[in-house]
């Protein structure tokens, strides 16, 4: 299992065949890998968004991300397990967070997937301030639930 | 007893610092920690308390060393 906080843009899908590449140990075990990329939307609460800075608790989100990690592996069937969170500052259109799940078997990774990037959200000591067109600035006081809102 | 108490986020703009460092001889909750460093500023209920990098509650003792953090509700992802 691994994971990285990064200060700069990244490549999702090359961190993952990187990360394939560098595990040849995994090989015929895997039945199933589940991906989750998070990226930054250029609106927000109807809002225009240019940017945004992520802080975060150097130390403490390590610390919470991997007691989720391990909290996911005793939960379910898993192989490995990538997680790499940007903080600093984010533009429109890339990614903010990876989460790579490889298992033998679909249902694990996918369940173990959607457990890891929720408790992230809710656990791990991130926060975002958006910086909007108007060149206004406002902290994200709120996860959503996930699912677009009428 | 001495600990440091740190500051992340909107928390740390409206407070105007990032971190403090409090000597006390009495046992304090975190709740009394927030009440030692500002005393003027009620402690907000949705604000979360974390004592070396994990979370506890606002009834938590301290102990000398410790680091305890208040920061707003996280947001990452």
């Amino acid at each position: 299992m691994t994971l990285k906080i990064i200060t700069q843009a990244f490549d999702p899908y090359q961190e993952i065949q990187r990360y394939q590449h560098a595990h040849p140990e995994n090989l015929g075990h895997i039945g199933a890998t589940n991906i989750f990329i998070g990226t930054m939307r250029d609106f927000n609460e109807n809002v225009a968004v240019k940017g945004m800075t992520l802080e975060h608790y150097p130390g403490m989100t390590e610390k919470q991300l991997d007691n989720i990690v391990v909290e996911a592996h005793a939960q379910w069937q898993l192989i490995d397990t990538l997680i790499i969170h940007r903080v600093g500052t984010i533009l429109p259109n890339e990614p903010i967070v990876l989460v790579a799940i490889w298992s033998s078997h679909r249902g694990d990774a996918f369940d173990a997937c959607r457990y890891i990037m929720e408790a992230l959200k809710s656990k791990a000591p991130f926060w975002k301030k958006e910086h909007l067109s108007n060149n206004d600035e406002r902290w994200v006081t709120h996860n959503s639930t996930g699912y677009k809102t009428p | 007893m001495s600990i440091k108490v740190r500051y992340f986020a909107s928390l740390k703009e409206s407070i105007g610092r990032s971190e403090d460092t409090l000597s006390f001889t009495p046992l304090l909750t975190v709740s009394d920690v927030w009440k030692l460093a500002n005393p003027t500023i009620a402690l907000s209920e949705n604000i979360l308390v974390a004592v070396n990098m994990d979370y506890v509650n606002y009834d938590f003792i301290v102990s000398d060393d410790d680091i305890v953090a208040f920061f707003p509700p996280v947001t990452g992802g």
